[in-house]
């Protein structure tokens, strides 16, 4: 990837324009009245149609997709994009259609959500789904609602906890805050599993709920789900599934039948629609029967939320059809045991067995630091991974270790690719151990050297006219 | 070896107090700096808020952490540092010269309860 | 067995990636989860397609949908889309990469946040902007706890009843579950009035309010006075606007706004039936650090090179958790560069040009409306640019079923008995004349 130092205001001059607009065939509107009028300046780029595209071809060269190669990031289910959902996506018979459009103009648009909503349902168990949420936080969010929904509908008002363990998405936390309920935390095993012994005298009439992911955020399958749910229920909370590490079951668990009340889905994770550099992502939330009542007052979003995702997830469902949905957990478990047991000789795997779609490592088993020279951390080990053309894994999540290493390989990848990746981690375990320097210089060979964040954090320029 | 001054209250949370007549001088200890790394910004109450012993006041952040700040004593602010706004690594050049929040003092006797120099010494393993 | 294309798994590669595991068979992986729950039988979905299958199935699913001529607004706007930007936002690079974790990396998308924050900061003349929200109507919600985290202890926030429907609905359901309550003010004379803001205020215990620079009749509000009365009673002014409009109405700053929201949709993003679309929140200065969402800065590499970085992380949920301001982990990322890339190519001049072709039409279309004799004006003389109200003097059924038969979608029916028309760009005199001509035959 090259380097190109440009803001699309450095290209601007005056008088020059990008747009192409029909002739105003109309009269004359009267004038705004004075007092209503923009004053102020309005200083956007004066460029060509030309500038533009190319700005932003250079621009998108200095990034790395799923498509530029391998993105092992944890927890965040990297698969390939397929064409067909974007193609699908961008009919005119869809994205013409105004929101406010009555149900008898949009009935191909309704049947998608009824169709998706019967699709997500057999996956999950789950009986009905609300399509408004535009991401997985925002899933999570409206899915704590409708448990507060659930409680207060009952009269039930004293339950302002939730109770999620120690090694969930910071995001649980700050969702539940949003949503007026407080946290507690509870511990987990050696093993990596909620310590059950350590949630009984948590649980008491004030409990909403609680929120797991399972497979947990080890990769590690909860094995005492049937125990924790039935705790759970038995004193009146709701069992709230994050969805966010659904990839693994896809096909062969599903979360209702585990007992789950709640759930929301990250389309953009398991169900292939791309993540865009950051969103459009679309979480519907699903619903145990009971809860379906707790729905209807619940509005997060505009409209019907981020329709366009939908889309692009109902064409992958279509393309996996019964046949291949098994196939998404089988092979997205199978590689990543296949890149544990590869590594584990190299990096430190601080809890043996089985793994679903992810697992974490403890950082290098040699880190090289002897003397004066500091050892190479999991930071160095992601750094360097760049220069070899891949993305690094998620790092430093979960907080339960210190140099937290996690991989997610998804099913897309060929094991073509994962021995790539398995001999370029080795390749960096054996720099580390004979000079960690290569690591902490690293990147070496992307468009930027690290830059500094101390500065950015300390002297905020967050605007091409704050950097003038 | 973290510096550590003789003559000063310490909490547990890594706050130091020097106390002139009844007003509480509260800043971070040169150990609480240190684990702080690069701080980025210093989260402080406004002038008149009030502050509780062994309750948030405010915030060091670094890039990648926040670090709560827990009052020593109880009372009303009666002068915040705001040379920090602009410089927050003051903190790190000198944690004991660079006080954080000034507190009119309700009850004096919180003081007691907070470590001297030796046991705050022998909290932090040095 | 036949192949499927996303899974580029051999029978040979799967057995030698199971011998090196150690186990035999894949379902071997799953031992640990407990057998009643392995789901037993097929699951209950359609057999598999095929590409072109998939491609036939869904053209017959959009061929369901109306194809008609948008003269509706209320919060999405059929404005054009230059075809350079779905070219640019389809580019892999952008469009299959993840938030920019790794910015050594993703130099691409954080630079091109940091232009949308640039953007959004001239347009409402905010001092800072995030790097997105999801919608509008979530932004506001963002607003309204930020208004409160803003003024410690005061937990009621004031609407205009001026505001579109779906906007108000959004942060009522955040409100009730942030423990946050609201308070109204209503429009009178066709617009948040004034007195109505200084009684609620004088209640006290007001965080802030939210209040529409163009209403949801398609009036031009006059927010005179309003950053005054809120300040003195240590309240936020939250203006709550549509960015294409910005470009000739009065910007948030100049009202003395604290905070600006909107949904960035009418700034070229398809219709879409409602999504994606994009949020945006500009602020000003003093209260960055309690913004919601991600924020990109610049600073240098280790070489001295430019570089962007995602900064200001620790007011966020990952490192905050419970005492973040908000759960946003994201944004609308490609939304934003959908955004960035239309306001590149329009300049000033050009979303002068949108706003002065669409504010003709709509003025040309609501001369002719009232001359059929059918509609009444609730609102006469008030300042509008592309969207307005009528009352119609007979039910509107007969007239909106035939507008729809001719292929217009027009004369939304609100909540208040009106019907709503916008007039865009896109929107061409023929069109105009004939909406016209079925009014008069009705």
């Amino acid at each position: 990837m090259k380097y190109y130092d440009k803001l699309i205001f450095e290209l601007s001059k005056e008088g020059r324009t990008g747009y192409s607009l029909p002739a105003n065939r109309f009269p004359a509107a009267p004038e705004l009245p004075v007092a209503l009028r923009r004053e102020a300046s309005l200083d956007l780029p004066e460029v060509s149609e030309v500038d533009v595209v190319r700005h932003y071809t250079n621009l998108s060269q200095m990034n790395f997709g799923v498509d530029t190669g391998f993105y092992p990031l944890g927890s965040c289910t990297m698969k390939y994009n397929p064409k067909v959902n974007e193609e699908v996506a961008a009919l005119p018979g869809f994205t013409g259609l105004h929101p406010l459009m009555h149900a008898g103009l949009t009935k191909g648009a309704l049947k998608v959500y009824q169709e998706m909503n019967k699709a997500l349902a057999a996956i999950t168990g789950m009986e009905a789904f609300t399509f408004d949420p535009c991401a997985g936080a925002h899933g999570e969010l409206t899915g704590l609602m409708i448990m507060r929904q659930y409680h207060m509908m009952r009269g039930d008002l004293k339950r302002t906890k939730v109770i999620v363990p120690d090694s969930a998405h910071g995001t649980n936390p700050a969702s539940a805050a949003v949503c007026g309920l407080e946290i507690v935390e509870v511990k987990s095993l050696e093993n990596g599993r909620v310590d059950v012994e350590a949630l009984k005298p948590l649980l008491d009439e004030t409990v909403a709920g609680m929120m797991m992911t399972n497979p947990n955020t080890l990769g590690l399958f909860e094995t005492q789900i049937k125990e924790i749910t039935e705790l759970v229920h038995g004193i009146g909370g709701l069992m709230y599934y994050d969805g966010a590490n659904m990839n693994p079951l896809m096909g062969v668990v599903r979360p209702g039948d585990m007992g789950f009340d709640i759930m929301h889905l990250n389309l953009h994770k398991t169900f292939s629609t791309p993540h865009g550099g950051g969103g459009p992502g679309s979480g519907p939330v699903g619903v145990a029967a009971h809860l379906v009542d707790c729905l209807p007052d619940i509005r997060v979003s505009g409209f019907h939320g981020n329709f366009g995702v939908i889309l692009r997830a109902y064409a992958y469902i279509l393309m996996l059809g019964k046949q291949n949905l098994k196939k998404v957990g089988q092979y997205s478990v199978l590689s990543a045991n296949y890149i544990k047991e590869c590594l584990k000789d190299a990096y430190k795997l601080p809890i043996e067995g089985v793994c679903k779609h992810e697992f974490v490592f403890d950082g290098l088993i040699n880190d090289g630091a002897h003397d004066d020279v500091h050892g190479a951390t999991t930071l160095d080990v992601a750094k360097r991974l760049l220069d070899f053309g891949f993305h690094a894994p998620t790092i430093y999540f979960p907080l339960l270790f210190h140099q937290a290493l996690m991989i997610e390989p998804t099913e897309t990848e060929s094991k073509e690719t994962i021995d790539a990746f398995i001999d370029v981690m080795h390749k960096i375990a054996e720099e580390a151990a004979e000079d960690p320097r290569i690591l902490q210089e690293a990147p070496h060979n992307a468009p930027i050297k690290r830059p500094d964040e101390t500065a950015a954090a300390r002297n905020p320029i967050l605007k091409f006219k704050d950097a003038q | 070896m973290s510096k550590i001054i003789e003559g000063l209250k310490y909490s547990e949370s890594h706050e130091w107090v020097k106390v002139e007549g009844n007003v509480a001088v509260i800043g971070v200890t040169d150990y609480a700096q240190a684990e702080m790394g690069d701080i980025t910004y210093v989260d402080m109450p406004d002038v008149d808020d009030e502050v509780t012993a062994g309750e948030e006041f405010g915030a060091l952040e670094s890039v990648k952490a926040a670090s709560d700040l827990y009052s020593p004593v109880s009372g009303k602010v009666v002068a915040v540092n705001e040379e920090l706004d602009d410089a927050p690594e003051k903190v790190n050049e000198d944690a004991f010269e660079n006080w954080i929040i000034k507190v009119e003092m309700s009850d004096a006797s919180e003081l007691d309860a907070l470590m001297d120099a030796a046991a705050y010494k022998a909290q932090i393993g040095e | 067995m036949a192949g499927f294309p996303y899974f580029p798994h051999t029978e040979a590669d799967v057995q030698s990636m199971l011998d090196r595991i150690g186990v035999k068979k894949v379902e071997d992986l799953y031992a640990d989860v407990p057998k009643e729950f392995v789901k037993k039988g097929a699951y209950a979905l359609p057999d598999a397609m095929s590409e072109p299958e998939v491609r036939a199935w869904m053209n017959g699913l959009a061929g369901m949908n109306a194809r008609l001529k948008v003269f509706v607004g209320a919060g999405a706007y059929d404005h054009y889309t230059p075809s350079v930007i779905p070219y640019i936002t389809s580019r892999s690079e952008f469009l299959t990469a993840y938030t920019p974790y790794q910015c050594e990396i993703s130099q691409g998308t954080l630079r091109y946040i940091f232009e949308y924050q640039s953007m959004v900061c001239e347009l409402t003349g905010m001092d800072i902007s995030n790097a997105s929200l999801y919608d509008g109507p979530t932004a506001a919600a963002e607003a309204m706890k930020m208004a409160v985290a803003c003024t410690k202890k005061k937990t009621r926030v004031l609407l205009s009843q001026g505001l579109l429907p779906h906007v108000i609905k959004v942060v009522e359901t955040y409100a009730k579950f942030h423990g946050v309550e609201i308070g109204y003010v209503p429009v009178m004379d066709g617009q948040t009035c004034p007195n109505c803001l200084k009684a609620e205020l004088a209640k006290g215990d007001v965080a802030g309010l939210i209040a529409p620079e163009i209403n949801r009749y398609g009036i031009v509000e006059d927010h005179t006075g309003f950053a005054d009365a809120l300040h003195a009673a240590k309240a936020l002014l939250v203006e709550y606007c549509d960015p294409s409009t910005l470009a000739v109405i009065k910007s948030p700053a100049e009202w003395g706004a604290d905070i600006a929201v909107g949904d960035g949709q009418s700034l070229g993003i398809p219709l879409c039936f409602g999504g994606p679309y994009v949020g945006f929140m500009g602020v000003k200065k003093e209260y960055m650090r309690k913004m919601p969402g991600r924020i990109v800065g610049q600073t240098t590499d280790k070489d001295g090179k430019r570089a962007y970085v995602l900064t200001l992380q620790a007011r966020e949920q990952h490192i905050k958790r419970e005492k973040a301001t908000s759960n946003i982990c994201s944004n609308e990322s490609l939304m934003a560069l959908w955004v960035t890339v239309y306001l590149s190519l329009m300049g000033p001049e050009g979303l002068r040009e949108v706003n002065r072709i669409s504010c003709d039409g709509a003025h040309y279309l609501k001369d002719a409306l009232m001359a059929t004799g059918q509609f009444e004006d609730p609102f006469p003389g008030k300042p509008f640019l592309k969207e307005f109200v009528l009352k119609p003097k007979k039910f509107p059924g007969m007239m909106q079923k035939r507008l729809e038969e001719a292929g217009y979608f027009a004369a939304l029916d609100t909540e208040e008995g009106y019907v709503s028309f916008c007039v865009t760009e896109q929107r061409t005199k023929e069109e105009i004349d004939g909406l016209v001509q079925i009014v008069k035959e009705g």
